[in-house]
């Protein structure tokens, strides 16, 4: 998808993809656009040809050319209908054309948004992937405003230009000789104005990243008293915009008297160069005036080419971002094997599983190596480690947000990466630390599907879920219960809220395999440990559990220490404490860090309760 | 939640007097500027004067073509014509130069003032729709100067300049031009505040648009981990498509309203060369004259056309020029005593909350009759449950607003009369959530180095951090990073974990060395090993500070000299936690229920 050549190789590409997509519309603005080229010359010769037949005569005092006026006045009334029709058509069509190309790179930019690895997602902040969808999409699509006018200019030069030479060769030369010079101040002018133009967007960016950080670290700047740091920070990069908007200011400055002078010393030319012929009797007043009258014409027209070649730097640099994602391939290629596991959990298999990721300096980073695992049906295994050991990378192997670089992960013995993406969402889910909550209602945000949906889960399992996830007394709480709209991201919920909600969402569908992934650390410890409780046993799922809790530690049936992205041991909590030096550690810098968090848990609760009865009964 | 200034009901011109004042260097040097535009726009009307004078006095010179006469004259208008370019490019290189001066300083105006609202601090909605003022709203004005505004003003001018010559050739097709264009320019109103509806309805959609699609970005991984692409595509799909329509809609129109700007000025001309034959069959106009006109229409057909666009951008312009003045309105709340105020010299500080009460404007009372002292170098715990008002007192101590009743002294003095600059150094929060700003380590560290610690024989920025990271005790976990205190933290520090954040946040703070610290205690997961750092640079960056702490654990409480209970924005409780512990009262009975669970 990407544009390659030289830049008017690249434009031209860019141009005609998107013309080619919406033929129709592009037919009907470039043909009304050329109509409009052809009657613009069209009144300049019939002012031409009046003159000579009825204006000069008439005031020369010919009554037969008096007679004449009203119907010559009726055919300059006839073209400006046209014209203004043509105008219309042509506006009312390129807006059309270039509202459609907007809508093509916004769905084609966000299909690879959703459809890219996280992988992807990870190497590309937020805020450029946003920018991709709007200011790149705007300034790849801006060139297609101008276009169609410019297309049409085109056909008014060659029709002027016949019409020229068929009236006199001289005089077309006159009229014509502006038009190379034209075109060289227009290249001129884009050279310029390109990089400029690009230097400017890029400060418009900066400017606006600098002043988002700032009024982010309000609380900072105002507790340190640093405002006047951050305005002369800001300042400096402002002072750079000023400049850099100055810069593009002065191209036009200088640009736009000289695209505006040439047709009028074309004009001149025009008349000086006529009346030498009207002389010689090889012209006619009316042939003068035409031709003169044509270039005034053109003072307009003549800037469409300015602004569609003032657009081609701004809109390649923005189709090659888009071009950039749109060309991204993703590095997980859908299964086409359809799985449909039985209830009561499967089989989760790690088999030699090694993940590594390049670094951009060259070379590999090992995130995980020789991982070996196996999780009968329905058990509960717990992952313990270290920041940065490689726990949350392991469990995001087995939805498959990640494949390994090296062995394979087996679900009921299928390889994940033949299993199809639709039932692998479905039956394995999972909870991660941050969680995502959707601007919609607190059912939507469970179901995630529309109301009504087929498939989607009833209002009855809906509250099982909720209830599961112990999170069913806030939703009831809730004005509207399930209908309860939750603002943007969950801003009405507190951290412990959001994460009970996003584990309702993993439970609706009766996952077979549940992975969280510190998806309770603000959840109450007790609430937490009911949780848990609740799933195990029966025919709950296979759970994968990171947690930096004991107590839930403590309620898996296996426990795998990992270290470095390696498996230092596995069994049962009471069989690594036994044997394994490492894990002693970790358990009891755990079990510190759970008292803490309980105690704070416990503060909060303990209080509110002692002085609720305190304020009560203050006896 | 203070508001805004209400969004200026300023009419376009009064908001451009107001913008002016706020920004004069806008209209720096206007004279001169005016003058050049007006030799300018004479350059314009020189081809329809040799029009005239070719027709007339060469071509249909009374003794044949008079050549010699038409090369003169057609040779000394391009001189003009090119003098007329040279001025126009001054002119709009002038006009570049000051606009751009002028949103420079009102950028950086608001900038300032936005720092000074303490809805920044408080309303954390809010600030996203602050930065469009000081960004894109300004954006806004400058591309709309760059791209219309001065062709718009440039235009007027040249109507101007074209009537004056029209009505020197003939009054009557002058009048027949004006009765063309005038009821274009009435009718074109209204349309355009149509248009403009229609624009607004654009925005609207393009709003609801990027934030479906911010949710296919920032919920990645939850669509994926849930297999439900195509539902947010479909979603996406729909605001997309709803934009386009939006679009094309308002494009429509458009085209309606340019068309008939061409339809009218076309028509002018019909009518103008039928007129102008009747009258110079009178032998009121030669042919040279009527032929003129037709350039003249002409000129006026470019501004016109040219405003009818423009001015459609002029309103979204002046719009957010309006919004970005309307920032400049809001009153500052905390105001600065500077020079006036009583001097604050570092020191030993105590504090004293005397009946103080705070509510946010239209809300309920956050605050009610608390009293709070804290010697010089003593430690006070503040606990209570979330909403309990707690991180209110905090903000208050920090003066990032005032009490609406009673009190808060600094040595004895109110906080509203020492200069705020003063105030800033002495007394310094340590929020819950260290802020990093993309940089480095050191960068971030140094952020909290005093200006004024400059002096002459002061150890340099970079030793000063590296001394603060050993005094706290964090050299080992400094050394540890990547690239040490070389190492890039990457966007609000993402690149670190929330405690080493914190970390970075403490040792900021011991570098600001304030005589009193606020510390908002983070609750949010922290790996052991960097929980223990923290505690141990905690004790450091405190000893011999007074500190208020904002508790969310007793342990913290249990430490301080002093523990204060508060509750539904009352202080219950005050003693020190033995005391709280002994005389039985709901401390006591908390701290049991503490004690119970952890055994």
């Amino acid at each position: 998808m990407a544009l390659t050549g030289s830049v008017p190789r690249r434009a031209a590409q860019l141009v005609w993809r998107g013309m080619r997509d919406h033929p129709g519309t592009y037919v009907v603005a470039v043909g009304t656009s050329a109509v409009f080229g052809v009657l613009t010359v069209g009144v300049s010769r019939v002012l031409g040809t009046i003159t000579d037949q009825v204006v000069v005569p008439a005031i020369s005092g010919s009554e037969h050319a008096c007679g004449e006026i009203w119907r010559a006045g009726a055919a300059i009334a006839l073209v400006a209908v046209s014209l203004a029709v043509t105008v219309a058509l042509r506006r009312i069509f390129a807006g059309r054309g270039f509202a459609l190309i907007q809508e093509d790179h916004r769905a084609g930019v966000t299909r690879q948004y959703l459809h890219l690895p996280m992988s992807w997602h990870r190497r590309h902040p937020t805020g450029q992937l946003l920018s991709n969808a709007s200011a790149d999409v705007e300034a790849a699509t801006g060139i297609f405003n101008p276009l169609p006018f410019a297309l049409g200019v085109a056909v008014m030069l060659v029709v002027a230009t016949v019409a020229l030479f068929r009236t006199d060769v001289w005089l077309a030369l006159a009229a014509l000789v502006v038009l190379p010079l034209a075109v060289v101040a227009n290249v001129v002018f884009q050279r310029r104005m390109s990089p400029a133009a690009i230097r400017a967007q890029q400060l418009r960016a900066e400017v606006a990243d600098i002043a988002h950080e700032s009024f982010e670290a309000a609380v900072l700047v105002t507790s340190l008293g640093t405002a006047a740091r951050e305005e002369a920070r800001f300042a400096g990069r402002a002072t750079q915009l000023r400049a850099a908007n100055v810069r593009v200011g002065t191209v036009r400055a200088m640009f736009d008297p000289v695209i505006d002078v040439l047709p009028g010393l074309g004009t001149l030319l025009v008349l000086a160069v006529g009346t030498v012929q009207v002389s010689a009797g090889n012209v006619q007043t009316g042939d003068v005036v035409a031709a003169a009258y044509l270039l005034t014409l053109l003072a307009i027209p003549v800037r469409a080419f300015g602004w569609v070649l003032g657009e081609v730097p701004r809109a390649l640099v923005g189709y090659d971002r888009i071009a950039r994602v749109l060309d991204a391939r993703s590095s997980l290629p859908p299964g086409d094997r359809s799985w449909a596991p039985a209830t009561g959990g499967v089989r989760v298999q790690l088999q030699g599983v090694g993940v590594s990721v390049g670094l951009p300096g060259g070379g590999d980073l090992a995130l995980l190596r020789d991982v070996d695992l196996d999780v009968a049906p329905g058990r509960t295994v717990a992952v313990v480690g270290p920041t940065g050991s490689g726990k949350t990378t392991l469990v995001s192997l087995v939805s498959r947000l990640t494949d390994p670089t090296a062995g394979a992960v087996l679900v009921d013995g299928i390889d994940l990466r033949e299993v199809r993406p639709t039932d692998l969402a479905r039956h394995v889910a999972l909870v991660s630390q941050t969680t995502f909550v959707f601007e919609d209602t607190v059912r939507g945000n469970v179901t995630l599907a529309d109301a009504g949906e087929p498939g989607a889960p009833d209002d009855e399992a809906v509250w099982d879920a909720l209830r599961v996830a112990r999170v069913d007394d806030v939703a009831r709480a809730l004005p509207g219960g399930l209908d309860a709209p939750l603002g943007e991201r969950g801003a009405n919920l507190s951290g412990g809220q959001r994460q009970r909600l996003a584990l309702a969402r993993a439970l609706v569908s009766g996952p077979a395999v549940l992975i969280l992934d510190d998806a309770t650390s603000a959840v109450d410890p007790r609430i937490e440990q009911a949780i848990l409780r609740g799933l195990r046993g029966g025919t709950g799922p296979t759970v994968l559990l990171v947690a930096y809790r004991m107590s839930s530690v403590l309620l898996a049936d296996e426990v795998v220490h990992i270290d470095g992205g390696r498996v230092v041991d596995r069994g049962t909590h009471e069989e690594l404490l036994a044997r394994d030096l490492g894990y002693r550690d970790l358990a009891t810098a755990y079990e510190q860090e759970s008292a803490r968090r309980a105690a704070e848990v416990d503060d909060e609760l303990a209080l509110d309760e002692v002085v609720d009865s305190f304020l009560k009964d203050p006896a | 939640m203070s508001a805004f200034a209400p969004a200026s009901s300023l009419g376009v011109l009064a908001t451009l007097r107001r913008g002016v004042a706020v920004s004069p260097q806008l209209v720096a040097g206007w004279k001169v500027t005016f003058l050049l535009a007006v030799v300018a726009s004479f350059g314009r009307v020189l081809v329809p004067i040799a029009v005239q004078q070719t027709v007339d006095t060469g071509i249909q010179a009374p003794g044949g073509p008079d050549v010699r006469r038409v090369v003169i004259l057609t040779s000394v208008a391009a001189v003009g014509l090119l003098v007329g370019a040279a001025c126009s490019a001054a002119v709009n290189v002038r006009l570049f130069r000051s606009s751009e001066s002028g949103l420079f300083s009102l950028r950086t105006q608001a900038f300032r003032h936005v720092h000074e609202l303490s809805v920044l601090t408080q309303n954390t909605e809010r600030r996203g729709s602050l930065v469009s003022r000081v960004t894109s709203d300004v954006d806004t004005i400058s591309l709309f100067v760059q791209w219309g505004g001065i062709m718009l003003l440039v235009s007027v001018l040249q109507i101007g300049v074209a009537t004056i010559l029209m009505a020197v050739y003939s009054w009557q097709l002058t009048l027949i031009v004006w009765a063309g264009f005038v009821p274009l320019f009435l009718a074109l109103r209204p349309l355009q505040k149509r248009v403009n509806g229609r624009y607004t309805v654009v925005r609207e959609r393009v709003g609801a648009m990027l934030g479906a699609i911010s949710e296919s970005v920032v919920g990645a991984e939850t669509i994926r981990a849930y297999g439900v692409g195509e539902r947010t595509q479909r979603r996406i799909d729909e605001s997309v498509a709803s934009t386009r329509a939006a679009m094309v809609r308002a494009q429509n129109l458009v085209g309606a309203v340019f068309s008939s700007g061409v339809l009218v000025a076309n028509l002018v001309l019909a009518v103008v060369v039928v007129a102008g034959t009747y009258l110079g069959i009178a032998g009121q106009l030669s042919v040279g004259k009527l032929l003129a006109f037709l350039f003249l229409v002409q000129l006026f057909t470019g501004p016109v056309q040219m405003a009818t666009e423009v001015l459609n951008e002029l309103q979204n312009a002046v719009a957010g020029w309006r919004r970005v003045l309307g920032v400049l309105e809001t009153p500052i709340e905390v105001v600065d005593a500077g020079a006036d105020g009583v001097p604050s010299p570092p020191g030993p500080a105590t504090l004293e909350l005397r009946d103080v009460a705070y509510r946010y404007p239209d809300g309920p009372p956050v605050l009610v009759d608390v009293d709070l002292s804290v010697p010089a170098g003593s430690s006070v715990a503040v606990v209570g449950a979330t909403g309990s008002g707690k991180t209110t007192i905090a903000k208050l101590v920090a003066r990032f607003m005032d009490p609406t009743a009673g009190s808060v002294l600094l040595d004895g003095v109110d906080l509203r009369d020492i200069p705020v600059d003063q105030l800033r150094r002495r007394v310094v929060l340590v929020p819950q959530e260290g802020f990093l700003f993309d940089g480095t380590l050191a960068e971030n560290i140094a952020y909290g180095l005093r200006s004024d610690d400059d002096a002459a024989g002061a150890p340099a920025d970079d030793a000063r951090v590296r001394a603060a990271v050993e005094a706290l005790g964090l050299a080992d976990w400094v050394d540890d990073l990547a690239a040490g205190l070389g190492t890039a933290v990457g966007q609000r520090g993402e690149s670190l974990s929330a405690g080493e954040r914190q970390l970075v946040a403490l040792t900021r703070a011991y570098l600001a060395d304030a005589d009193l610290l606020l510390l908002d205690e983070a609750t949010s997961a922290v790996d052991p090993a960097t929980e223990v750092r923290i505690a141990r640079a905690l004790e450091s960056l405190t000893r011999g500070r007074s500190t208020v702490t904002i508790a969310h654990r007793l342990s913290t409480a249990e430490a301080a000299d002093s523990v204060v209970v508060v509750d539904a924005g009352r202080v219950v409780e005050v003693g020190h936690h033995d005391d709280l512990v002994a005389r039985e009262g709901h401390y006591a009975a908390l701290h049991s229920a503490w004690v119970s669970q952890t055994r």
